[in-house]
């Protein structure tokens, strides 16, 4: 029986299949190519990618705490103009989408780097970032408040024509209502969760694990949180929803699917096995052929 | 080189007497390595913990096998270190760039502290075979951490420091008399301090320094940026752009 895996996020962006990878944890694609074919994951997400070009906060930026990992990378990237003049014409090759996620100190930052990307036919779609924890300015501060999420989302829906997804901040105390602006200011999609505030110290030494104090926790330890906020906020908006945190296996990224989300992202997990991606599309068709569903739409949103 | 993820399994293990395991591997399929450059590293799946372990390669003597030197300083690495004899460890290999080739001719310095010793060994060895007339420097705390270690780098001239003085010179290993002869070139890998010192050693008499670092990580592929090395092109990841830098792209004064 032929399975149906392919989903259709809306306003142009059609995946092969739910899997994508999440930004800032898949690099440029290109460093996973030794370990699977790119062209079988519905799509990847590119590393954050600012106006300007960003150092990145100081080391120590990583560490593993249980079930998970705290970062604070600070969007260390080349900024959008070498993106597009070095690392674009490498991404055309790809069937699979590419989606770039886009960060901004400012909200004219966002409309910028939108404005450029926007010629890129390749990019079916940006998703715009307003929930990084680790950058002071910008970033996070825009997505724990109704009114800076949906300014941020109205002003890059005038620069940007084609799928806008909107990555949504677990840092508040009600993330449907982050999630019903972004969407009432124009979102096509919304993506959640980004990482978890959090915080770990060496008690040897005395002082915080990482160089900020305070990072961004992601890993199994953020799944169970992060599949209930995608559940409430699928059954909030009308559009779709992008399910991601913890997501190590086809079973992790099905309990996302039934609790609402048309499509799930793998992050941290792609540390661990860089070629979870494919499993990942591979065990959900065995699933659904498995228990006798012919598509995947079948079960998605089922609780 | 294309990056691969083998089932390696222990097929020997032995402790050495300051604590270190030298373990060697051989794939679980029976077939040979990947080809390994001197100073390059994997990072071992490890159960109980989220993250790989990066941990350098000490040698890859003959196409079948694979050896490791590691101390069992956390949860993971003590874990690996008493695995049975048969115990089988999914392996991403090999990562980042290793040591610049030399040859007929080089004089080349290796200094290594600890643990530091391990990517030395292969590097000696093939040094050794292209001609280079190699010095190694071994630096330890006492005499069980440094005596296993002059036997691994056969072919070179091994010199042996001691903190407290209970084998071979007794001081730090830049007191080292061979610290002070001519060489063309100085690879080192061991404790920062140690590396710092070796490498202000080296600017100073306008030698050649290559150093292997050894940064927080976890993706050990240039993705996730964590393992980042202020450098003068600014920050860098240790797991692609090293782990080993000449001394002149860092920051280090």
């Amino acid at each position: 029986m032929a399975i149906n895996l392919s989903v259709d996020l809306g306003a142009g962006l059609r995946l092969s299949n739910p899997v994508l990878t999440a930004s800032g944890t898949f690099g440029y694609g290109r460093e996973f190519a030794d370990f699977m074919d790119l062209d079988r994951l519905g799509g990847f997400i590119v590393k954050g990618t600012t106006l300007e070009p960003r150092e990145g906060n100081d080391a120590p930026r990583m560490v593993e705490t249980p079930s998970g990992m705290i970062n604070a990378v600070g969007l260390q990237n080349k900024g959008v103009d070498y993106f597009i003049e070095h690392i674009y014409p490498g991404l055309t090759r790809y069937s699979s989408e590419i989606i770039v996620n886009v960060s901004g100190k400012s909200v004219a930052d966002y409309a910028a780097v939108a404005d450029r990307l926007a010629p890129l036919d390749r990019i079916r779609a940006i998703e715009v970032n307003i929930s990084c924890p680790n950058v002071k300015a910008g970033g996070m501060a825009f997505g724990t408040t109704t009114a800076g999420a949906a300014e941020v989302t109205a002003e890059v829906r005038r620069h940007w024509p084609r799928h806008l997804m909107v990555k949504l901040s677990p840092n508040v105390t009600d993330i449907t209502e982050i999630a019903l602006a972004a969407e009432g200011a124009g979102a096509d999609s919304v993506s959640l969760i980004n990482t978890l505030l959090a915080m770990a110290v060496d008690v040897e030494r005395r002082r915080a694990c990482i160089s900020t104090v305070t990072g961004g926790l992601s890993g199994p330890a953020v799944r169970p949180v992060a599949v209930r906020m995608v559940w409430q906020v699928a059954r909030k908006v009308g559009i779709p929803v992008v399910g991601l945190g913890g997501i190590t296996c086809a079973d992790d990224a099905l309990q996302f699917i039934m609790a609402g989300a048309r499509a799930i992202q793998i992050g941290t997990y792609n540390f661990v096995d860089p070629a979870v991606g494919v499993k990942v599309v591979d065990g959900i068709a065995d699933y659904l052929e498995r228990h006798g569903f012919s598509d995947i739409s079948e079960i998605t949103g089922i609780i | 080189m294309t990056k691969q993820l083998l089932d390696l399994r222990i097929v020997s293990r032995r402790r050495l007497p300051g604590g270190m395991w030298h373990l060697v591997f051989s794939r679980a399929d029976g077939e040979p390595m990947p080809a390994v450059l001197p100073g390059q590293f994997a990072q071992i799946r490890i159960d109980g913990t989220l993250l790989r372990r990066p941990i350098s390669i000490s040698d890859v003597p003959d196409p079948m096998h694979l050896h490791m030197l590691v101390r069992p300083v956390g949860d993971a690495t003590s874990r690996l270190c008493s695995a049975a004899e048969g115990s089988v460890f999914n392996v991403l290999l090999p990562l980042g760039r290793g040591f610049t080739p030399a040859g007929a001719g080089d004089k080349v310095l290796l200094v290594g502290g600890g643990v530091g010793c391990a990517p030395l060994v292969m590097l000696c060895r093939s040094l050794v075979a292209a001609g280079a007339e190699v010095t190694v420097a071994i630096g330890g705390r006492t005499a069980a951490d440094v005596d296993a270690l002059p036997e691994m780098y056969p072919g070179a001239r091994v010199a042996v420091s001691t903190d407290d003085g209970s084998r071979g010179h007794h001081g730090l290993v830049t007191t080292l008399p061979e610290m002070a002869l001519d060489y063309s070139r100085i690879c080192t890998c061991g404790p920062t301090p140690m590396m710092k010192a070796v490498a202000r050693m080296a600017r100073e008499r306008g030698i050649d320094c290559e150093v292997s670092l050894e940064n927080m990580m976890a993706c050990g592929l240039g993705a996730c940026l964590c393992c980042i090395e202020k450098t003068v092109e600014g920050n860098v990841c240790v797991c692609t752009e090293g782990p080993v830098f000449n001394i002149n792209r860092l920051t280090w004064q």
